[in-house]
């Protein structure tokens, strides 16, 4: 592979480009400069730190790290889609429906890939595993935090509606229908957009990165292409099983709506 | 007749209570005092403890959908699930006289439900509640919006179901109305059913 290296002076050059977006946000009183150097030295600080990882991992290709690896990453992708919520699941079911629903994304959608398209070998190299798993996880836990964000406002704000159908006899799955509908579709779209854009409007960071690293263009086009695939398919599964299990936990076997089991519900 | 037996709900209770079929019983009590509160535990919208049966059948006998079938409950505020009026009736035809008697524009039907004044929508709301014939009305307030002419209605709608051999729990602030509309109602005072006499 033929590609120009980067050194820390390079870096640094870059960086200085952030001045701009400081010099903006001092000079327009936006309150955002200390926000912006946070999430600058932690985002070199968590690559790099990643970076030395990934050196470890590579090298021993080990089933254990690889698996905590794993865990780690599916454990902050759970707490990442709760964190920003504004109403959340009472107790285990807080972080515990995110984490479940990703991992059972990841888990189905990983496996496919790995056994029958990527087929590395052995298949749970990191040189594949990791990449290939950050980026699903990173795009099905948008879509998860989207879709729990969507119903439970939902719910809460449709709570006269549901109740009035609730109150004639109709049954949960019935009058909460629209809104579950209206969740999925909040949260799927953004996936449909991106494929619909990719290639016209960006060029996706992945292929850019092996173009970048001297990889035939038609292979990069075909690895993002994969990815494109998995992010779709974890993406609808995560999406699909949150908006669900939360509609299920948020009713009961008498069919009441029970807003009670959010944080920031009101019992009357 | 619709049973209550040691109902607790929050600092509601235990609260016992019959409504004899064919009987409109009044429900009164402070604001706060817990009366929506009761009434949506009846209609088994929210958990509460204790034994509530119609005609000696206990509601968990049967489902949730099945009870709130033939006990039907109307909220102070209805809830509207769709914008278009007519969406909320399985046949607005067949509810449009019941509508026009109430004093309701014979075009309600047409109008969207935003549109609505608060009278309109309690109207409606009775309406799409009947519509369903439910063997108990559980009437939060059915009245608190309307003006004199249109409540007569709704008490002559209610007292026409009893006569018909349903039972109706009715809820008011209007003491004439208390009076008026049973010959025994109840007062609910610190959680508990003080039972008062109208007449």
């Amino acid at each position: 592979m033929n590609y120009v290296t980067l050194d820390y002076v390079d870096l640094a050059l870059a960086a200085s480009l952030l001045l701009i977006n400081g010099a903006v946000s001092i000079a327009l009183s936006l309150g955002l400069a200390r926000s912006l150097a946070i999430s600058s030295v932690r985002m070199v600080v968590q690559l790099l730190l990643i970076g030395l990882i990934l050196d470890f991992l590579l090298a021993t290709v080990s089933p254990f790290w690889t698996g905590l690896a794993v865990l780690v990453m599916l454990g902050f992708a759970g707490y990442e889609a709760m964190a920003r919520q504004d109403r959340r699941l009472k107790g285990f079911w807080a972080y515990g429906l995110g984490t479940g629903v990703m991992t059972l994304a990841a888990l189905l959608v990983m496996s496919f890939a790995l056994i029958t398209q990527v087929a590395a070998d052995p298949w749970y190299h990191p040189q594949y595993l990791l990449p290939l798993l950050g980026m699903v996880l990173g795009n099905c836990m948008t879509g998860v935090a989207l879709a729990i964000r969507s119903i439970t406002g939902a719910l809460a704000d449709g709570k006269q509606a549901v109740e009035a159908q609730l109150a004639l006899g109709r049954t949960f799955r019935l009058s909460a229908l629209p809104m579950v509908r209206s969740a999925l579709r909040t949260a799927l779209t953004p996936t449909i957009n991106s494929m619909a854009a990719t290639g016209l409007v960006y060029l996706p960071g992945m292929m850019t990165g092996q173009i970048l690293a001297g990889i035939d263009p038609v292979e990069a086009v075909k690895y993002q292409l994969l990815v494109m695939f998995l992010i779709a398919g974890a993406t609808a599964i995560g999406v699909t099983g949150a908006v669900f299990a939360i509609s299920r936990r948020l009713s009961d076997h008498r069919h009441r709506l029970r807003l009670d089991r959010l944080t920031d519900a009101t019992v009357n | 007749m619709l049973t209550v037996r040691s109902l607790v709900r929050l600092h509601l209770g235990p609260l016992d209570l019959e409504v004899a079929a064919g009987e409109c019983t009044a429900l009164r009590g402070r604001s706060g005092s817990g009366k929506s509160v009761f009434l949506r535990a009846i209609a088994d919208l929210d958990p509460s403890e204790g034994t509530v049966a119609l005609d000696g059948r206990d509601r968990n006998t049967m489902s949730a959908p099945d009870w709130r079938r033939q006990v039907g409950y109307l909220p102070a505020e209805p809830g509207w699930w769709s914008d278009r009026v007519t969406a909320h009736f399985a046949a607005w035809s067949a509810c449009r006289p019941m509508a026009e008697r109430l004093g309701l524009d014979p075009e309600v039907g047409d109008l969207s439900v935003s549109r609505l004044s608060s009278g309109e929508r309690q109207r409606l709301g009775l309406v799409r509640l009947l519509e369903n014939r439910p063997r108990c009305l559980l009437l939060d307030e059915p009245t608190a919006s309307l003006d004199e002419a249109a409540t007569a209605v709704v008490e002559q709608l209610v007292a026409e179901h009893c006569e018909a051999g349903g039972s109706c729990l009715f809820v008011t602030h209007d003491p004439a109305q208390f009076k008026r509309i049973s010959r025994q109602g109840y007062r609910l005072e610190e959680g508990k059913l003080v039972q008062e006499t109208a007449a």
